[in-house]
């Protein structure tokens, strides 16, 4: 009977079945909402990493600097936030030390400075790492030239260290994305504190955080795809 | 040129160095002999600041460059260093080996260096490889880019640690060519070296070292064909 099989898919029967589960209503009604924690998510991961970033170039060439203060500083600052969760620092940061500082009235800011903080402590290492993988001879050819170790850094050094640590810098971003799931405790509105507020309504569990997965997912396989593209456009330089 | 005064150096508790004493007069080629570990190449990077000393005292030009006064770039930009492994720089063209430290170091505007960069591409015989990545070079060709390289900062000093031992033979030639008409030309240059017959032909005096201290030193001719020391006869029957 292949008339009665098309009407069975085609017809409003079945949608109208699939229409009946809850969830799924919930999630179709609720999308926007998801999507503009995802959006928010985004914000704080792209700014967190372009400071993270900064803070990790100062901070990996401070842990290579001859300097014993400044060393010292970094290897202080890599160790703590490398040595403690990151949910912990999330609750020290917005409630014990940045309220002695500053006023907020979201807590966008205070997640962006935890998250900067501490993924600027793991791409120090990878910076530093980085930086010793190029040949000591670069360094000492650029010198012999005259080069300060400033000027041999800058034009010979950094910019053959920033292709061996694109790879793990992408890693590093991957993780901050997922990580920035744990300012929801701050109240942040990210996604994750999103699917919690539709739980909490809806108590429509499978669904609601199989949706926010899947929409993690969905960004972390954007970036890793975009990491295997510009690493694939590297290698063929 | 350059004088060297009661060099010591160690690493750790190995002395490399025991009181290296050495004169190289200007336009003078000295070749530097003996065998592995004997501390030739730290002498060269000790004259050069790659390495720090431990006591004694290095004149480059009547400046000691051993006093922490010393502005130890400005010497270095006077001082011409070619290593062993060569060191291009792998992100940089050929061009831009040789360009970029005559422009940020001195400043000099890009036109002009590149002239200059031209030039000693020519004389080093690689006039078509200037747009060429070191990658696309061979060990000769590339040693020949990083000697012109230390030429560009136009050096009144050249040290040369090694610059054909990481080459196939039938590239040694060619390396020890282009070293050979620096010599003619005037050039003070001290070099580290295996090659016994550039030692002989183009140095114009031969320092054997051993075990950290300069074991006779003379002209190639009385270093080759008559030395006086035990250690040089049995270092040059070996070598020879």
């Amino acid at each position: 009977m292949p008339h009665m099989a098309i009407q069975y898919i085609y017809g409003s029967n079945y949608i109208d079945s699939l229409l009946a589960i809850n969830g799924l209503q919930v999630v179709i009604n609720n999308f926007t909402y998801l999507l503009e924690g995802a959006l928010l998510t985004l914000q704080i991961t792209i700014l967190s990493v372009v400071f993270g970033m900064l803070l990790g170039l100062i901070t990996g060439l401070f842990k290579l600097s001859k300097n014993r203060i400044l060393f010292t500083i970094a290897t202080a600052y890599i160790d703590f936030f490398r040595g403690t969760p990151l949910y912990v620092q999330i609750l020290l940061l917005y409630f014990g030390i940045l309220p002695l500082f500053m006023n907020f009235d979201n807590p966008f800011i205070p997640a962006v400075i935890a998250i900067s903080l501490n993924c600027g402590a793991y791409i120090a290492e990878i910076v530093r790492a980085g930086i010793q993988a190029v040949d000591r001879g670069q360094m000492e050819a650029a010198r012999s030239l005259g080069m300060t170790t400033r000027q041999a850094m800058t034009y010979v050094i950094l910019p053959q260290a920033y292709k061996i640590v694109i790879p793990p810098l992408l890693n590093e971003f991957i993780a901050v994305l997922k990580d920035t799931s744990l300012v929801a405790v701050i109240s942040a509105e990210e996604l994750t504190l999103r699917g919690k507020l539709l739980y909490s309504t809806y108590f429509e569990a499978a669904w609601i955080w199989g949706t926010v997965a899947v929409i993690y997912f969905i960004m972390t396989k954007i970036l890793a795809i975009l990491g295997d593209y510009i690493e694939r456009r590297m290698a063929t330089e | 040129m350059i004088q060297v005064n009661n060099l010591h150096k160690s690493f750790g508790t190995l002395e490399v160095l025991k009181g290296i004493n050495c004169r190289i007069a200007p336009r003078e080629v000295v070749c530097v002999i003996g065998p592995s570990g004997s501390g030739k190449s730290t002498l060269l990077r000790c004259i050069n600041q790659l390495e720090s000393v431990n006591m004694g005292q290095i004149f480059i030009d009547g400046e000691e460059i051993t006093s922490p006064k010393t502005d130890i770039n400005k010497i270095r930009q006077q001082v011409g260093m070619v290593f062993q492994l060569f060191n291009l720089f792998p992100h940089k063209t050929t061009l831009e080996n040789i360009t970029l430290a005559p422009i940020k170091i001195k400043g000099m505007p890009k036109e002009e260096a590149e002239i200059i960069a031209n030039e000693l591409l020519r004389k080093v015989g690689l006039m078509d490889k200037s747009s060429v990545y070191p990658n696309q070079l061979s060990g000769g060709q590339k040693q020949r880019v990083a000697i012109a390289r230390a030429l560009a900062m136009q050096p009144k000093v050249m040290l040369f640690d090694e610059p054909t031992s990481a080459l196939d033979p039938e590239m040694v030639g060619e390396v020890l060519e282009v070293m050979k008409d620096l010599a003619h030309e005037g050039m003070t240059m001290m070099v580290v070296t295996h090659e016994m017959g550039f030692a002989r032909e183009v140095g114009h005096r031969v320092l054997f070292m051993d075990e950290g201290v300069i074991m006779e030193e003379g002209s190639p001719a009385q270093i080759f064909d008559n030395p006086h020391n035990a250690r040089t006869q049995s270092f040059l029957s070996k070598v020879l």
